[in-house]
């Protein structure tokens, strides 16, 4: 069973959000996530000042396996991207929950009560496993 | 037992290695004038390229013992999904390089090329009645080329009745992977439509993506996922009330040769990859024929050159005739070479053959499975009969005996078995892909499922041999992760490196 630790929100696409408290969040992959796609070799990261909506691509995460899109969990616009994982994209599957994607400033705030606690997100991962 | 094996030669795997200045091949045949004189001086290299020098000896056993590691549906059995690694009789070869037509020149006058556009021509009436399609373009080189003139003919179509607000492609996520791609580079947004636990695709789904803003929707059905869409009269029949077109990616077509017609199930474009389907030796990258079939209204879109007869003679189609055309897209009219080898099998098989090709590949794929199913490995959609490929999960494997499926893949190859396609479709993990074609016997199938028994046996006596394997080949467990990540495929000299 992979690591979904209590503190973050789910989206069913495998992105975890963490509420920074001051109209920012911080995105990345899950445990699960990394785990499925295998030995990551290559993180493409949004530009900073891009507007996304919930649901848009918002980075490609490609590993031995395959390429996959990052959606963006919510709506705002990209503040930072963790330029870190350019050169060293495997820190994500060495530890998915310190090694975020992308930071956003909010425009949607409400949005994140629609993203899935961290039990509700175990329910998925568990149903998708069997 | 590897001590055991003296080590008389290291393996050496480029020409380049074998090479000593100076040396040569001089018991040469003696060449004619190169006809190269006319060349100005000054658009000559002044240095000599840098060739392998190597003895008339060395490059034929370099080149034997290469081919000797071919990994190749001529020595082994292939089963690689979505792939269809037919074998590919050697008549179309011989057929198709018959010195009348190989030693046509490009350029001839259609006077003198009536015995290959009589085939060629034939070779559209052939698809069109096998598709099921109002009109067939040769001309696109390959798969993707044949799926990007695709939806450019949607795309003509929209913006020829002045609907430029249609900017999206809708995707089923069991579609061929190359699909989305090539929505992006023909300017559209691709959308992705799940599909159901059962395989289909959702349509509720579908029905909430779709509206003025849809251009078409791109399946393939069969699906990547190895079942039928059974609802696909009634997506066909949503997506035109929407206004949206319906594309086939032909990659799956031989499960349904000659059985059911993708202009049946209302397709308005398919491209078929005659590489896969219509017999070429393929799986080294090319070279491939991809022609587009389309119904009645893409039908002044198709690319040019086409074929075209008055009943006694034929020439080629081109802009004069075809002014809507989306244009060319090569400089002659497709691999010829490879249309003209599936004119050959089509004719060889004929309408009862090409059903045969279609009960077969579904026969033999489910044969494998119900044996796979009965030897305790699990099907990604068991209710599901498979079409002329299926999908097995090895997560039960994974998670037990900390085998994956590419541990799996790897060591079938010492079994003398190519992997089927691992880890596609993304969306059942630990997969394998497993697509075994008509052409293979029963010993070939049984002997894949033994392999696969014996594999998982091994596994639980012994894993640390299944996640070594393999052993039979002449290069061990490679470094996937390193080969993506510092890709370097350039042979340099060492006086090169030098300067460099």
């Amino acid at each position: 069973m992979s690591n979904i630790p209590e503190n973050l929100k789910y989206a069913e696409s495998h992105e975890w959000v963490h509420d920074e408290g001051d109209g920012t969040v911080t995105v990345g992959i899950s445990d699960h996530a990394q785990e499925l796609l295998g030995d990551l070799v290559f993180v493409e990261l949004p530009e900073t000042g891009a507007k996304l909506k919930a649901g848009d691509e918002s980075a490609v995460v490609e590993s031995v396996k395959a390429a996959s899109d990052v959606y963006s969990p919510v709506d705002g616009e990209v503040i930072e991207t963790n330029e870190l994982l350019a050169d060293s994209p495997e820190a994500i599957n060495e530890a998915p929950y310190d090694n975020w994607i992308f930071k956003l400033k909010l425009s949607n705030p409400v949005q994140l009560d629609e993203l899935l606690d961290a039990a509700a997100y175990a329910s998925l991962v568990k149903a998708e496993e069997h | 037992m590897d001590e055991l094996i003296p080590r008389t030669q290291t393996l050496i795997m480029l020409i380049f290695e074998h090479s000593k200045s100076g040396r040569r091949a001089q018991a040469q045949a003696p060449m004619a004038d190169d006809g190269l004189s006319g060349i100005p001086d000054d658009l000559k290299r002044k240095r000599k390229p840098r060739l392998p020098e190597v003895s008339e000896m060395q490059a034929v056993r370099h080149y034997t013992r290469l081919s000797q590691k071919n990994f190749s549906i001529d020595t082994q059995f292939y089963p690689l999904g979505s792939c269809t690694m037919k074998y590919n009789p050697r008549a179309c070869n011989t057929l198709a390089m018959l010195p009348g037509l190989i030693n046509r020149h490009p350029l001839a006058p259609d006077s003198h090329s009536q015995g290959f556009l009589s085939t060629m021509y034939e070779l559209q009436e052939i698809l069109k009645e096998v598709t099921g399609m109002s009109a067939v373009s040769l001309a696109p080189m390959a798969g993707a080329q044949g799926e990007f003139a695709g939806i450019a003919m949607i795309r003509a179509y929209h913006d020829a009745l002045g609907d430029t607000g249609r900017t999206e492609i809708l995707v089923p996520d069991a579609a061929h992977g190359t699909n989305p791609a090539t929505a992006v580079m023909c300017g559209y947004k691709a959308r992705e439509i799940p599909s159901k636990a059962d395989g289909d695709v959702d349509m509720d789904a579908l029905e909430a993506a779709l509206g003025p803003q849809t251009a078409g929707i791109m399946l393939t059905n069969p699906s990547t996922l190895g079942v039928f869409e059974r609802r696909i009269k009634e997506i066909a029949g949503r997506v035109h009330e929407a206004g949206g077109l319906l594309y086939y990616d032909g990659a799956n077509l031989n499960a349904i040769l000659g059985r059911v017609r993708p202009g049946d199930m209302g397709f308005d474009v398919i491209h078929m990859n005659l590489h896969k389907t219509f017999s070429t030796p393929h799986g080294g990258g090319g070279p491939g024929a991809g022609p587009v079939g389309v119904s009645k209204r893409l039908q002044p879109f198709l690319p040019i050159p086409m074929v075209g007869t008055d009943g006694h003679d034929y020439h080629w189609l081109s802009e004069e005739q075809c002014p809507q055309s989306i244009g060319r897209l090569s400089a002659f009219a497709g691999n010829a070479g490879i249309l003209l080898r599936a004119y050959v099998y089509a004719k060889m098989l004929g309408a009862e053959g090409m059903q045969r090709v279609a009960d077969y590949s579904t026969l033999n794929a489910n044969y494998m499975l119900k044996r796979l199913m009965d030897a305790g490995f699990t099907a990604a959609y068991p209710q599901r009969r498979a079409t002329h490929e299926f999908i097995i999960t090895l997560k039960n494997e994974a998670r037990e005996l900390g085998i994956n499926a590419m541990d799996f893949a790897k060591r079938l190859l010492d079994y003398g078995i190519h992997a089927p396609t691992t880890y596609f479709p993304l969306l059942v993990p630990e997969c394998f892909l497993i697509e075994p074609t008509e052409t293979e016997a029963k010993e070939s199938l049984d002997a894949f499922i033994d392999a696969m028994i014996k594999i998982r046996e091994e596994a639980r006596t012994d894993a640390k041999r299944v996640r070594g394997a393999p052993y039979t080949l002449p290069v061990r467990r490679l470094d996937d992760v390193r080969a993506a990540r510092e890709l370097d495929l350039r042979w340099q000299a060492e006086e090169e490196e030098e300067r460099a």
